[in-house]
């Protein structure tokens, strides 16, 4: 409870409360395991930014207790790539949307994983435009209905750690809010990973997804999110065929390679020297 | 300005030095034509000054990238051209509404679209007052020489800070790509005007009292920077006095320093009938015609070059008007400028547009002759 109470304190913006988000939302559980992860790296305060974007979910920033940028629609991690280059020491969160990263920011997400640039991406997928009250995404399962897709879409949704991982990120994770304290060790091992880190948080949007495709308030949308889950090292062990439609949570991969800020400034006091 | 010792260089370069002489550490940008040296002097030269030069992935990205950079505390700059200016556009409304210190150049080719990329042009005059969204105010500078472009971009990373506002260069082609002379000041001697580090216990980011320093993220200062309207600690407001007050702290503070800001240069004869307004590249044929009819004939004719074309210099082209019989405006472009010469000369006096968009500069000869007409 004492930590609990230390953490509304120190690290939320209690005078800006109540959130903006719909009765259910799966941001404010995201959001709580980025405040406890935060807490658990041991990182100075006054170190940490937290930078978003634009749509409900980089709403999160206005609430928390630090330096907090919220940029333009799909533009954080441009941003964010802007300070980190300026001011390395700094520890850079970038929490972003669905559509936010994949659709509008998508040129910039695959260009930060190809630096490796140590930015901590934390991209909470509701698969749905909430803001503006439920368009498809990117990352919008095939055939579920938004109000621009009203029959349901055609389109088909991408691995978007798949996709970071072809462009060059050192290390990616799935979690699900479902299991806040599993995401909470996924954002600390995320951040304390030197490099590009892509945090992917599933979470249930009742009201602008889950009550178009019929899929039960947030109660069971939570409950249907960890049955289809499993998490990678039981899914190493089980067949192909029975993961076709799992979530897959965990460290989906991580790996050392170069950083780019310490490798640039690395290379400008070489040539000074 | 003493103990200056003349140096031959291009005009995107004297960019690029006239940024780093005004503290500049940070460039972020994407390789356009006619723009592209400033780049390479960037690169070529911040690492050695402990800098960064970063090329991003698209031009939203240099602008997004520059703006981050600036939060962070340092100083920066990009470059680009006419379609690039197009895609920074949401990102510099972005900075002139979280108060976001930056400089962006544009080297105009001639448009629209991919038009002519290696044609001059002055084609954005407007885009470059009107490029972004909403009702918002805007610096824009214009250099006639590679010297002014050194100078004009050193005050712009001054102002800039200054009043916390994204500053404009609006540079020709032409004068980006030539070779002139310019007279650099030696080390030491160049006014760079520095931010206060001193910040009251009770800073706040957006004080309603008045414009305050920016205290960089990483210091304690835990506020927050949107491009929502924001009360006075950053934080998104709705409310109707709030976001007209908010507003109107934006346009104040430019009409507050306005002589600061407004730059203009009148040569010519001190009782004028027929007057030539212009700006970039355009002032230079306009002084042959000036050093033509005046020095040599000595009609009553002169010349006000603006190198501030934003906020337009209102005050300087009503007196003039009430000087002048005849206000010849040449552009290159289909008249952009010349609506604002004719809003502020007030019936005063006849507005004349003279216009090219063949991406040829105007020649002299054009404007004598359209000169002469009048005075005759």
């Amino acid at each position: 409870m004492a930590l609990i109470e230390h953490l509304t304190q120190e690290y939320l913006r209690t005078k800006k409360l109540p959130h903006i988000w719909c009765p259910g939302c799966g941001n404010g559980i995201v959001t709580a395991a980025l405040i406890r992860a935060i807490e658990r790296t041991g990182y100075d305060q006054r170190d940490v930014v937290i930078v978003s974007g634009i749509g409900c979910s980089s709403r999160a920033a206005g609430y928390l207790n630090f330096n907090t940028l919220h940029t333009t629609h799909g533009r954080a991690l441009a941003f964010a790539t802007g300070l980190k280059m300026a001011r390395p020491e700094l520890k850079l969160f970038v929490i972003m949307g669905d559509g936010d990263c994949s659709a509008i920011g998508g040129n910039h997400f695959i260009h930060a994983a190809r630096r490796n640039i140590d930015l901590n991406a934390v991209i909470i997928n509701n698969h749905i435009y909430g803001m503006t009250g439920g368009q498809h995404s990117p990352l919008t399962p095939t055939g579920m209905k938004a109000t621009t897709a009203p029959r349901g879409t055609l389109e088909r949704p991408f691995d978007l750690l798949v996709l970071a991982r072809g462009a060059g990120a050192t290390f990616a994770a799935r979690g699900i809010a479902a299991q806040p304290r599993q995401l909470e060790q996924l954002i600390v091992r995320g951040a304390t990973h030197k490099g590009f880190s892509v945090v992917e948080a599933l979470s249930p949007c009742p009201i602008a997804y889950g009550r178009r495709n019929k899929l039960g308030g947030a109660v069971e949308m939570l409950r249907s999110m960890k049955d289809s889950s499993i998490s990678v090292e039981r899914a190493a062990e089980t067949e192909d065929a029975e993961l076709k439609d799992k979530t897959i949570t965990g460290v989906i991969y991580s790996f050392d390679a170069p950083e780019y800020a310490e490798e640039y400034y690395r290379s400008i006091s070489d040539n000074k020297g | 300005m003493p103990e200056t010792k003349p140096v031959l260089m291009q005009g995107n370069e004297a960019c690029a030095l006239g940024a780093i002489s005004a503290g500049v550490r940070f460039y972020a940008g994407y390789p356009i034509t006619p723009s592209t040296e400033i780049a390479e002097h960037m690169a070529e030269k911040l690492p050695d000054l402990g800098g960064v030069f970063i090329q991003m992935e698209d031009e939203i990205a240099s602008m997004a990238a520059i703006i981050g950079a600036s939060i962070g505390g340092m100083r920066t700059l990009t470059a680009t051209s006419g379609p690039g200016f197009s895609l920074k556009q949401e990102n510099i409304g972005y900075a002139i509404m979280a108060e976001i210190p930056c400089v962006v150049v544009n080297v105009q080719r001639m448009g629209p679209s991919t038009g002519v990329p290696t044609a001059p042009a002055q084609g954005d005059v407007m885009q470059a007052r009107w490029g972004t969204h909403g009702d918002h105010p805007i610096i824009v500078f214009s250099p006639a020489s590679v010297y002014e472009t050194y100078y004009l971009t050193i005050a712009a990373v001054n102002l800039s800070q200054k009043l916390r506002q994204p500053v404009i260069i609006l540079l020709d082609e032409v004068i980006g790509h030539m070779r002139e002379k310019v007279l650099i000041p030696e080390a030491g001697k160049l006014l760079v005007e520095k931010a206060s580090d001193l910040v009251p216990s009770d800073w706040k980011p957006y004080d309603e009292k008045g414009l305050t320093p920016l205290v960089p993220f990483g210091f304690g200062h835990y506020y927050h920077v949107t491009g929502l309207f924001h009360d006075q600690y950053g934080f998104p407001t709705g409310d109707p006095p709030q976001v007209e007050r908010a507003l109107d702290r934006l346009h104040h503070k430019l009409e507050k320093n306005r002589d600061e800001i407004i730059l203009t240069n009148y040569i010519g004869h001190k009782e004028p009938r027929v007057a030539i307004v212009t700006y970039g590249c355009t002032v230079r044929s306009a002084r042959a015609v000036v050093t033509k009819a005046y020095w040599q004939n000595r009609l009553p004719v002169g010349l006000l070059s603006l190198q501030t074309i934003w906020p337009f210099p209102a005050r300087e082209i009503e007196a003039l008007a009430k000087q002048v019989d005849v206000i010849i405006v040449p552009e290159m472009n289909m008249g952009q400028i010349v609506g604002e010469v004719e809003r502020y000369a007030r019936g005063q006096a006849e507005v004349i547009p003279l216009n090219r968009y063949d991406g040829e500069m105007i020649n002299p000869d054009q404007i004598y002759e359209q000169m002469g007409r009048w005075l005759s």
